[in-house]
């Protein structure tokens, strides 16, 4: 499942001293290499910005610019705000899950810790957010809309929004690691042509799955913005 | 039977179940979709938006079982205790 990428095997044992290692350890260096290449492409992206883009600046512009149109229409214009959150989680989700489809890589989002890490900063994100435009009346999205319902209300809000980042991290989870079994079981059955349909399949699971995440953030975090009925 | 053989055969039994009520709720989520974009074919992206979401939240639920088969296959918290169990009754 995991080439020895002798470069990624050094860095593996930078992370020895802290006790990790196993898949948590490629994960890790993993969610490095993607860091990196985000970090590379974006600097190659604004190096030197032109008012009339062309070559590698059109492409970038056309991403941002399709993620921004969807957080407009699915938030209306308040919703630029969260643009660099959203944008961030959905650029790191997808490429992620694509650099898994490259021989002898290994998608970080495949391990439970980093799709955790995500849901916890959307879950997060959402209760400050709330907590910052109604003040003290935000528990008024707890309460249900009837006063006298509202200690039955409570709990099972409380359990609905818990419920919230294991379902997100446990879908992310579940797909990308669902797929990687898949592929290992297929190559071991037929290592030529075999796995080429499941992979072809990964790319469709992978961009449905970052986009599936981005749409439930900001659900989730449109749903705090607005005020309690 | 062993512990272990009924682990895998439960497993195997959980995720047939799941990808059956799955396929099925899809099948209507998809028809309805389906359904509205013939109607009116101006709302097609507002409604794949709705569709993707619902069959995210669908899709979840069979997410959650293969995730318990996971569990039972590869990480079962009982092993070690049947492990030392079948080596008791061994003796």
């Amino acid at each position: 499942m995991i080439h020895p990428l002798l470069l990624l095997e050094h860095f593996k044992k930078l992370l020895e001293p802290f006790h990790i290692t196993g898949a948590g350890a490629d994960a890790i260096i993993y969610t490095w290499v993607v860091i990196a290449l985000l970090l590379v492409v974006s600097m190659l992206a604004t190096r030197n910005i032109k008012t009339i883009p062309s070559g590698f600046q059109n492409f970038v512009e056309v991403v941002v610019d399709t993620i921004e149109k969807m957080i407009v229409d699915n938030m209306g214009e308040q919703g630029r705000r969260f643009f660099p959150l959203i944008a961030t989680l959905a650029l790191f989700i997808l490429v992620s899950n694509l650099i898994g489809l490259v021989p002898g890589f290994y998608p970080p989002t495949a391990n439970l810790n980093t799709t955790a890490a995500c849901a916890i900063v959307v879950f997060l994100a959402t209760h400050i957010v709330g907590i910052k435009e109604h003040g003290f009346h935000y528990v008024k999205h707890f309460m249900g809309p009837i006063w006298w319902l509202s200690p039955i209300m409570f709990f099972i809000e409380v359990i609905g929004h818990m419920s919230r980042p294991l379902s997100l991290s446990l879908r992310l989870f579940g797909n990308m690691n669902g797929h990687e079994l898949v592929l290992m079981v297929f190559f071991g059955l037929a290592p030529f042509f075999a796995p080429l349909p499941m992979m072809l399949m990964g790319v469709l699971v992978s961009f449905i799955q970052s986009f599936v995440f981005m749409l439930l953030a900001m659900i989730y975090i449109q749903g705090s913005v607005e005020e309690a009925h | 039977m062993s512990f272990f053989t009924v682990c895998v055969i439960v497993a195997g039994i959980g995720m047939c179940l799941a990808a059956i009520g799955t396929g099925f709720a899809q099948g209507f989520a998809i028809r309805g979709a389906v359904e509205g974009v013939a109607r009116n074919p101006s709302a097609s992206g507002k409604i794949l938006t709705t569709m993707m979401i619902g069959l995210a939240m669908i899709e979840s639920l069979a997410i959650y079982v293969l995730v318990i088969s996971l569990i039972l296959l590869f990480a079962n918290p009982y092993k070690d205790i049947v492990i030392k169990m079948a080596e008791t009754v061994a003796k």
